[in-house]
């Protein structure tokens, strides 16, 4: 995969840095993380970090202790879908320990694991400030709630069809 | 019905948009702080409202914000605390959600008061939906002439950015929230010196929670006095509460600190009591590090009187047998939930969130986790309970952030409160992996269980 940004990422990028005062580009470093794991495959590989260190101006080490101390960003590659399962108090007395059983079994994979075709990942994750609407899950930018076997079924159906129109 | 300030204009269809909240009402506050006050007096209209931050510390805003250095030409900041990570605790999220501009408002009229020009909203990355409405709302504020050059021909200009975190619950704190900002690790800071002397890049620097900038909107609205007036003692205004747990009605309620926990838990105006008929065991009533506490002094002081949704009355009888109100996180708890195991998930999540800085924090909080995971699948110790005690009780007050006392708290209370099914999880191995130790002595006092 490319490890360049294209026009409109880079139109992007130059919109984080212009954010900050002059001399302080390097403030733009989460959001510019953000950027390169939605653009090359929904990971940062070295190659990728050392890019944004470079249009950054900023060392390599700079960029890697930042990358490593966020949970957002994955440092390994993941499945197209990733099933972020909040396990945190609120979630779990409302009954996330079955859900999270129940997407184990379905998809055959064990937290930190992605599915043999490549389609979905499951992370266990700490709080995700949803705590009313328990038990839930992150997918990409999305918040499903309120998630029941049912629900977890037809979601998985919703990306496996999503996958199937690309 | 309790008064309601920034929540009362959240069930009208498009307020999201700014056509509809200007035509509401919004963006008044801006007009009357920019055209006919100074910035002295709306720091001091601040403090005469009593408000003090929503985050969960309760400091008075005004007083905070009158500790800026204004040092000349040096810019200074205002940055907005979005970094909602608290576990309970989702009030935040809603009212971005929802009412956008509500916090664009504030955000002008707080940056003005300070004079930040560029002032930046710091928001968890996992709220990356409503990091797009905050940015649309910005556009729609900026081409109405609210954001920008010489806003309202004031000669006061402001910009507004939204940078997102990358989850780290450390970086709602305010010195690790500003390393963030400048793209660093979450590492909180040594204070002194402060963010009002030095704060993001070294310059002078405000950082208030969400709630706490939207509230200013209805303060200058009415002014600090009227404002002071809602509430009772040094808990006025109103509060954003997002109850969650095992309750009728999950969701974010906005009360004025006048209402009782009973009330609260069980009208059907909040909570609309306990789910599926249970009864009520404990509630963690602040937010994940607030004490929690058994229903029988939740609902009632030790001194027997009932307790209020206020500051004041939910730290009454202080760690021994109160709480906090902290950040409105509001988590409840039925009769069929374990205290080990909930304990469990709060020490995971502080071990997880710990950013490494400080060892009793960093290694302190690995082994609450192991402790109570030994407890929890019956491989429990009676020394274990001592030792945990012991552990937690040498982090708090040895960090540098309070993430220790946060991650210490919890486990206390626990321990101080329900020691009896701790116990019971040790002398009974196997009958505690497959039910519960229920509720004991600490029913509720109120809605007495049969």
């Amino acid at each position: 995969m490319a490890t360049t940004f294209n026009d409109i990422q880079m139109t992007e990028f130059k919109r984080l840095v212009a954010r900050y005062p002059e001399g302080k580009q390097k403030s733009a470093l989460l959001p510019a993380l953000h950027l390169a794991q939605d653009s090359f495959g929904g990971w940062l590989s070295t190659e990728t970090m050392d890019y944004i260190a470079s249009l950054l101006t900023i060392e390599p080490i700079e960029v890697y202790e930042v990358a490593t101390f966020y949970s957002m960003y994955n440092l390994k590659p993941v499945g197209k879908f990733v099933f972020e399962v909040c396990q945190t108090g609120p979630c779990m007395v409302s009954g996330s320990d079955n859900i999270i059983d129940y997407i184990k079994k379905t998809l055959d994979i064990k937290p930190g694991e992605t599915t043999k075709d490549g389609m979905f990942t499951l992370k266990l994750v700490e709080c995700l400030g949803a705590c009313g609407y328990a038990p839930m899950m992150q997918v990409g930018k999305i918040y499903k709630e309120h998630l029941t076997k049912e629900k977890v079924d037809g979601i998985i159906a919703e990306y496996k069809a999503q996958a199937a129109n690309n | 019905m309790g008064v309601k300030l920034l929540l009362d204009k959240a069930n009208v269809p498009g307020i999201r948009t700014y056509e509809v909240y200007r035509r509401e009402g919004g963006y008044r506050s801006v007009e009357k702080a920019l055209k006919e006050m100074t910035t002295d007096a709306i720091v001091e209209e601040v403090k005469k409202s009593g408000l003090r931050g929503r985050g969960g510390a309760g400091f008075p805003t005004g007083m905070k914000w009158s500790f800026i250095a204004k040092p000349e030409g040096v810019p200074r900041h205002l940055v907005c605390n979005a970094d909602e990570s608290e576990p309970g605790t989702f009030k935040d999220r809603y009212l971005m959600e929802f009412l956008p501009h509500l916090l664009i408002e504030g955000l002008i009229v707080s940056s003005f008061a300070l004079g930040s020009n560029d002032t930046y909203i710091y928001i968890r990355g996992e709220y990356a939906w409503i990091t797009d409405i905050l940015e649309q709302a910005i556009d729609e504020a900026k081409a109405n002439g609210w954001l920008g050059k010489n806003i309202l021909g004031t000669g006061f200009d402001c910009n507004i950015h939204v940078q997102r975190g990358a989850g780290a619950y450390i970086c709602g704190e305010e010195t690790a929230l500003i390393e963030s900002l400048e793209g660093n690790r979450g590492n909180p800071r040594i204070k002194p010196p402060f963010p009002a002397i030095q704060g993001v890049w070294m310059r002078p620097t405000v950082v208030n929670n969400v709630e706490t900038l939207a509230a200013v909107v209805p303060i200058i609205n009415m002014g600090g006095e009227e404002y002071a007036k809602i509430g009772v003692g040094k808990s006025t205004g109103t509060k954003l509460i997002s109850a969650c747990g095992n309750i009728n009605k999950p969701g974010v309620y906005e009360i004025d600190m006048t209402i009782t926990v009973e009330e609260f838990i069980y009208s059907d105006e909040y909570c609309g009591g306990i789910k599926d008929g249970k009864k009520l065991k404990a509630c963690i009533p602040g937010g994940s590090s607030v004490p929690i506490l058994p229903a029988n002094l939740l609902l009632t002081t030790a001194k027997g009187e009932p307790r209020y949704m206020n500051y004041e009355s939910l730290s009454d009888g202080g760690f021994a047998t109160g709480s906090m109100l902290g950040s409105g996180g509001f988590i409840v708890l039925d009769e069929d939930q374990c205290i080990v195991k909930n304990t469990y998930t709060l020490a995971r999540f502080y071990r997880h969130e710990s950013c490494g800085q400080c060892s009793p924090c960093r290694e302190g909080t690995g082994w609450m986790e192991k402790i109570l995971q030994k407890i929890e699948t019956g491989k429990g110790e009676m020394s274990d309970i001592d030792l945990l005690w012991d552990i937690q009780r040498k982090i708090e007050g040895n960090t540098i952030c309070p993430l220790g006392d946060a991650a210490a708290w919890p486990v206390a209370a626990a321990i101080r409160h329900f020691r009896d099914e701790f116990e019971w999880h040790v002398n009974n191995p196997e009958l505690s992996q497959t039910s519960n130790f229920g509720l004991q002595h600490y029913a509720d006092p109120i809605h007495v269980p049969a």
